[in-house]
């Protein structure tokens, strides 16, 4: 059954008011696959589960489950369950209650339901948890109890929305092993939302890239990070530098007043393109080498290397070298052939990849936050 | 394309229709009526003539405001200092300091004001304490006359609703973040100083909810003024009442609702003024206790 | 301000509230009918008290009418604030404001507005008359903005997602709001359904508008007794009202402090 679709979405498309949260998507995913819908806030991802979820009704498209038409089956009557933002734990139920709530509603025998939720506490490491008040628990342990109660009624779909936004750096790598840990063990499907780009690259068989309500790429971790469709996704995912390329015939392309070979075939000849290399990507070499030259503008220390900033012809170039490098220092850069990736010319063309601006504190806030993403896609 | 799919009336709302029936049928009709009784006369023909009424009544709504401001005035300058001190008290006392000031408000008013009439009456107890006085000292006693004035009403007032003012105050009070007050203290303001330009101006939402709260039932009381004033001070309460309770020869619908009318825009108009002191709290009664 | 003025004021003011209840729970065991001379002590005012048949039937009357609006009130207001949280914003600010309206209307303004139209009612179907019903209806419609105003910020504190999350547990709408919703906005509702008893219990105004002849309730029974001479019973009265009144307060807050404490060793353990 590995290849078997399970939930396809078809033309889905969503508005709140006069704000369209979701423009046609498109959309399909496979029986015990991990699927993570990645993108900033407000790119529709977490609408995008609430439809698959059934708690947001598309406002034209189909929604597709095991063959059969869903739409306008209710939350409660769907083969899927979510693991909330924040976990949405019932405060006035204990953690036993709280796995058990959906194995009451199915009637189930008082027996089954013990013996579920003590396999379950085990799963997730809580044994002895059962008569503890939900207020009394840690955030991860919240966390746990949410996908136990979750796993209680055997979805076969579990959807993420950003379970582990709350937790902190430490908790949530660990929590990370153990989510894919759990998804292999039981087989089934996981649909992740999430905006952080390193979770959704550990973690995924697929990565859904989305941004303004548009899918803009779906592909494997290594295709999503190697072969981004245009800026957007290229600098969403991992730091890249984006200059603007001329191709000029088939593998050869030039960028920064130089021609490059490089591995991409299939444009115009003379097209204007978007050329993406990646930090770790170029080389330092000595200036007489070097394909490119510039002055180092910044050095920041990163532990295994040293994140550095080369003004190459008025463009910034974020560089990552292990060579400590001084301010001021005069260098080369070499690039080889497979470390230039060439996109098409897009809508966010000119928009990514320059990092004049770029600072310490700048990064920090343009991180985005949950509370925000919430707000955006609901209101 | 923008389409709307929802119906007026989707299915989780219906929760709300009964509540939608009920707050049109006997909150916004009523009042509407009160409008309609306001320009018509007894046989349901449009007139103005109601409202000369206001003209003729213009010496009593004059006093009620008067006597309502007094009233809230004193009740600012009683509440402010006591609501101050409770919530500058160790946060276990607080609760029960509360707790004293709202007990009184349980007993129903009628009982509260008749109170007073005990009191203040010209052989009452304080007259008869004094009488002994003065009896004990030889001097000559004709008894204070405190009933049936307009002090009168105005202590009646001010008793029944400073707790009124005292609650929202302190709610206020309490919200305030003491790191604000330390911070200011850090930069050297003297606590004069952190009064007047943190703490003063971050209670104005409970100080307005509390003269809204005190002034808008002083106004249209009847009741105090018909206990403590004995009959001899009308205020636009009384004359409202005697409109639609009075004998029966008294009795027109269509002069009391012209009169209520107006006491209802008097309220909606101080209230904006009021609103316009605070414009940053949005609901009404921001400091309010429920 | 100094510790010993603080006190002072502190004093002062309480004294000030608590003086007309002190005098009156004096009186209430005076020896004599007067309302200034205290001779000897005498239960004979409560005893008159509960002989008079008027003012036991007016209470009776305002726990009925008391229980009833409030239980009314409060199912009414429950539901409104689950369907006004869920409106838009500007909805909801429309569905407020006329929420406020009896909150901030003078109490005599609301009164006669109601009284108008159920003269008006009774005089073009000639089939009622004022009296339970009208009352009923009144205390009703005073006391639902008050429930509103005390579940709907128990709504909006609540993680929406919990109701999502039982629906998405398979447990049907109805049953979630019930299991799930309902106790999280619990301690809303019984403080609404609480001042909603209260505040029908105390009211005279918009009673004494809304009753007719037939029905009465005790603080219109109070009122016609200020009108008649004076009868210490009203002080036995008011005394055992103040007494209940304490004694459930009491209670109230006994509860409080002792869940309060023990949350705190919850947390301790």
């Amino acid at each position: 059954m590995e290849n078997n679709v399970l939930i396809d979405l078809k033309n889905i498309c969503v508005s709140f008011g006069d704000e369209q949260i979701l423009k046609s998507i498109n959309l399909y995913i496979r029986d015990g696959e991990f699927v993570t819908l990645l993108g900033p806030s407000g790119c529709g991802k977490t609408t995008t589960l609430r439809v698959i979820a059934g708690f947001q009704e598309p406002d034209s498209g189909d929604v597709i489950f095991e063959d059969k038409k869903i739409n306008g089956v209710p939350a409660y009557k769907r083969q899927v369950n979510t693991i909330f933002q924040r976990y949405a734990l019932f405060p006035h139920l204990n953690v036993f209650e709280n796995i058990a709530f959906g194995l009451r509603i199915k009637k189930e025998k008082e027996s089954v339901i013990t013996e579920r939720v003590t396999e379950l506490l085990a799963l997730v490491n809580l044994r002895g948890f059962e008569k503890r008040a939900i207020t009394s628990l840690s955030g991860g342990q919240q966390q746990r109890v949410a996908i136990a109660r979750a796993l209680a009624v055997r979805p076969k779909v579990l959807l993420l929305d950003e379970p582990l936004g709350a937790l902190d750096l430490k908790l949530r790598k660990d929590m990370q092993v153990e989510l894919k840990k759990i998804q292999q063990s039981l087989g089934i499907t996981f649909i992740y939302v999430t905006h952080d780009q390193e979770e959704a690259l550990s973690m995924s068989d697929t990565i859904v890239v989305m941004d303004k309500g548009f899918i803009q790429q779906i592909g494997t971790p290594t295709d999503i990070y190697n072969e981004p469709k245009n800026a957007f996704v290229a600098d969403f995912i991992g730091e890249s530098n984006i200059v603007d390329g001329i191709m000029l015939k088939d593998c050869f392309v030039e960028f920064s007043g130089h021609k490059f070979e490089c591995l991409d075939k299939g444009f115009a000849e003379n097209e204007a393109v978007d050329v993406v290399v990646r930090p770790e990507d170029v080389d330092v070499v000595s200036i007489e080498k070097g394909m490119l030259r510039g002055v180092v503008t910044s050095v920041t220390f990163k532990g295994v290397h040293y994140e550095i900033i080369v003004d190459i012809g008025g463009f910034k170039w974020m560089i990552q070298t292990t060579d400590k490098q001084e301010v001021g220092d005069k260098i080369g850069l070499f690039i080889e052939p497979d470390a230039i990736h060439i996109m098409k010319k897009s809508e966010y063309s000119g928009k990514y990849g320059d990092f004049s601006s770029f600072s310490e504190e700048f990064d920090e806030l343009s991180q985005p936050d949950i509370v925000a993403e919430e707000s955006d896609d609901e209101d | 394309m923008m389409k709307t799919k929802k119906p007026f009336f989707s299915a989780k709302n219906l929760t709300v229709t009964p509540y939608a029936v009920w707050m049109v049928l006997f909150v916004l009709i009523p009042i509407g009526l009160v409008v309609y009784f306001a320009f018509t006369d007894a046989n349901g023909t449009f007139t103005l003539e109601n409202l000369s009424y206001i003209k003729r009544y213009a010496e009593t709504f004059w006093l009620s405001v008067e006597l309502a401001l007094i009233s809230t005035v004193i009740c600012l300058l009683l509440a402010y200092p006591m609501a101050f001190i409770i919530a500058k008290m160790p946060t276990e006392r607080q609760g029960s300091a509360i707790l004293l000031i709202m007990l009184p408000m349980w007993m129903n008013f009628l009982i509260r004001t008749y109170a007073w009439m005990t009191i203040l009456e010209n052989n009452g107890i304080i007259n008869r304490f004094v009488g002994m006085i003065a009896q004990w000292l030889q001097i000559e006693f004709e008894g204070f006359s405190m009933i049936n004035t307009n002090g009168a009403i105005v202590l009646g007032m001010v008793y029944n609703y400073l707790p009124y003012m005292i609650l929202p105050i302190y709610t206020v009070l309490t919200k305030i973040d003491n790191s604000l007050i330390e911070a200011a203290r850090d930069l050297g303001s003297s606590s004069v100083h952190v009064f007047r330009r943190i703490i003063a101006p971050l209670s104005v939402p409970g100080v307005i909810s509390g003269i809204t709260m005190v002034f808008v039932p002083a106004v249209s009381t009847f009741i105090i003024s018909y206990l403590l004033g004995g009959g001899k001070t009308y205020l636009i309460g009384n004359i409202i009442e005697n409109y639609f309770l009075g004998s029966s020869g008294a009795i027109n619908y269509n002069v009391g609702a012209a009169l209520s009318l107006l006491l209802m825009i008097l309220i909606v108009v101080s209230m904006g003024i009021m609103n316009h002191f605070d414009k940053d709290s949005e609901s009404v009664g921001g400091g309010m206790i429920v | 301000m100094s510790k010993h003025l603080k006190r002072l004021y502190s004093f002062l003011i309480f004294a000030f509230l608590y003086a007309p209840i002190l005098v009156m729970v004096v009186y209430s065991f005076n020896g004599i009918k007067s309302r200034s001379v205290f001779e000897g002590f005498s239960l004979q005012w409560y005893k008159a008290l509960f002989e008079d048949s008027l003012i036991l039937e007016s209470f009776s009357n305002s726990l009925i009418i008391a229980a009833l609006s409030a239980l009314i009130a409060t199912v009414i207001g429950t539901f409104a604030a689950v369907g006004i949280n869920k409106m838009k914003k500007r909805t909801r600010s429309a569905y407020l404001f006329v929420n406020n309206i009896p909150v901030v209307n003078p109490d005599i303004v609301t009164a006669i507005s109601m009284m108008i139209l159920f003269v008006f009612f009774v005089s073009v179907t000639k089939m009622f008359e004022m009296g339970f019903w009208t009352l009923l209806i009144a205390h009703i419609t005073f006391n639902i903005p008050y429930v509103v105003l005390n579940v709907l910020p128990k709504l909006r504190g609540m993680d929406n997602n919990i109701y999502d999350a039982a629906l998405d547990l398979g447990c049907p709408p109805i049953k979630s709001f019930f299991k799930v919703v309902l106790p999280q906005i619990m301690p809303g509702i019984v403080t609404g359904a609480i001042m909603a008893f209260t505040l029908s219990l105390d009211d005279f105004i918009i009673s004494y508008f809304n009753s007719g002849t037939s029905f009465q309730t005790l603080p219109i029974t109070i009122y016609s007794m200020t009108k008649k001479p004076y009868s210490p019973k009203i002080n036995a009265l008011s005394t055992l009202l103040f007494v209940f009144v304490l004694v459930l307060m009491l209670i109230v807050n006994l509860r409080q402090t002792r869940t309060a404490k023990d949350k705190k060793k919850k947390e301790k353990s």
